[in-house]
């Protein structure tokens, strides 16, 4: 029979055993390190019309996020500004940059800017900012530090773990309310286990909290 | 045997830094859309607001819609009152803010003040807001006597409205935030026109 099956065949279902094994292990740690909204989602910075720094306009010259998302308070969307937002102050700063050509071109013809929409949960997830932003929970948690993005990306997995993080410990993350928009913010003595309680504040975890 | 290990060890680690490099390491800048691993339903037919849709009734292409000519939504109808509008029936000026001025429509008005006025008239109303540093021209200064002296329902419309150079904030301040506004500007102009007699005893105490 060693005729047919020379020696070393002897070991060939250990080392296949071993092949297998290590290949398996590769493949799973490949899938665990990249199919998850962490390596999906994370750094997306679409190209978009406009180059609109958030750096220049919140953090140099210290206008509210809501100055421009004027709506994030009321509604369960979180509004591009129009373009008329743009020209309250372009009207006359910069009025004849080129990079605000499109601008004013919309502002004229009333047809918006297509923007690139970054920030998408599934359309089976019905997030509300309006409940998020008028219980202390600052825009920096989802949207990352945007105030020194000069173009936006996508900073956080925004995944359903992600969410749930916070909806089990919410205490964690709540800040007074007036405060939300400061991303800079930090927390030094705040109480947010006194907050929780005292705002009534009840994040649910059952899954019609968010899908419906 | 040892050649068949160093073999698949080698295609082993090739393939691994292939991955790698092609795929990157999380949280990479890229500008191609997130990849929907399992798009099951993640997106789905109906219009989500301010974004474009094929939907042929809709001509210009945008989901979220203007009202229809000659219609208002329930939400914010309001009679054209002094309310909604600063003005008395006989078309005058409303004199002074038709809501009871607490301390919280106050304290609302500042929030709104500073969010949506100071980038221009500064937050203490001066006029010097961080704008007219980079050209904003002719910014009013609250504290000016024409704007002391001018009716509520004046700064109301200007408000609503716009004037000159400054574009109407009716789409980012309700009527009652706009009032809430007034009383927070009637409050700085107060706080520099108060009289030493003014301040209350125990806080005068306090003062050097």
């Amino acid at each position: 029979m060693s005729d047919i099956f020379p020696k070393w065949t002897n070991q060939l279902p250990i080392m296949a055993g071993i092949a297998a094994a290590v290949l398996g292990a590769t493949a799973l740690a490949g899938i665990t390190y990249y199919v998850t909204p962490k390596y999906t989602r994370v750094g997306y910075q679409p190209k978009q019309p406009v180059a609109f720094s958030h750096s220049i306009h919140v953090d140099q010259l210290n206008l509210d996020c809501r100055y421009c998302h004027n709506g994030v308070e009321k509604s369960w969307f979180s509004n591009i500004p129009s373009s008329s937002t743009c020209m309250n102050c372009h009207g006359q700063v910069r009025k004849d940059s080129e990079k605000l050509a499109l601008v004013r071109e919309s502002y004229a013809s009333g047809k918006p800017i297509s923007w690139v929409q970054i920030h998408k949960v599934p359309d089976y997830v019905y997030f509300n900012h309006s409940v998020h932003v008028n219980r202390g929970i600052s825009c920096v948690h989802c949207h990352g530090e945007i105030n020194k993005m000069d173009e936006v990306y996508h900073a956080k997995p925004l995944s359903m773990s992600f969410c749930l993080d916070c909806h089990r410990e919410p205490e964690k993350f709540v800040r007074p309310n007036e405060l939300v928009t400061k991303l800079d913010w930090k927390n030094e003595g705040f109480d947010g286990k006194k907050a929780v309680h005292d705002w009534k504040i009840q994040p649910g975890q059952s899954c019609s909290t968010c899908h419906r | 045997m040892r050649k068949f290990l160093i073999f698949f060890l080698a295609t082993w680690a090739l393939a691994v830094v292939a991955i790698i490099s092609v795929a990157g390491l999380r949280g990479g800048l890229s500008r191609k859309p997130p990849l929907e691993v399992f798009p099951d339903m993640d997106r789905q037919p109906k219009l989500r607001p301010q974004t474009t849709t094929a939907f042929a009734g809709f001509a210009d292409g945008q989901s979220s819609r203007l009202p229809v000519a000659g219609t208002v939504s329930r939400e914010s109808f309001r009679e054209a009152d002094e309310f909604s509008t600063g003005k008395k029936a006989d078309g005058a000026w409303v004199d002074s803010i038709p809501l009871t001025v607490s301390r919280e429509l106050v304290v609302r008005g500042r929030e709104r003040y500073d969010i949506y006025c100071s980038p221009c008239h500064g937050v203490a109303g001066d006029g010097n807001g961080v704008t007219t540093k980079f050209g904003m021209a002719a910014v009013a200064k609250l504290h000016d006597e024409r704007l002391i002296k001018i009716a509520d329902g004046e700064l109301f419309n200007t408000i609503s409205n716009g004037k000159n150079l400054m574009l109407p904030y009716a789409d980012k301040l309700e009527p009652r935030d706009r009032w809430a506004v007034i009383a927070y500007v009637r409050a700085l102009q107060l706080s520099r026109l108060g009289k030493k007699e003014e301040i209350p005893d125990a806080v005068r105490a306090t003062l050097k």
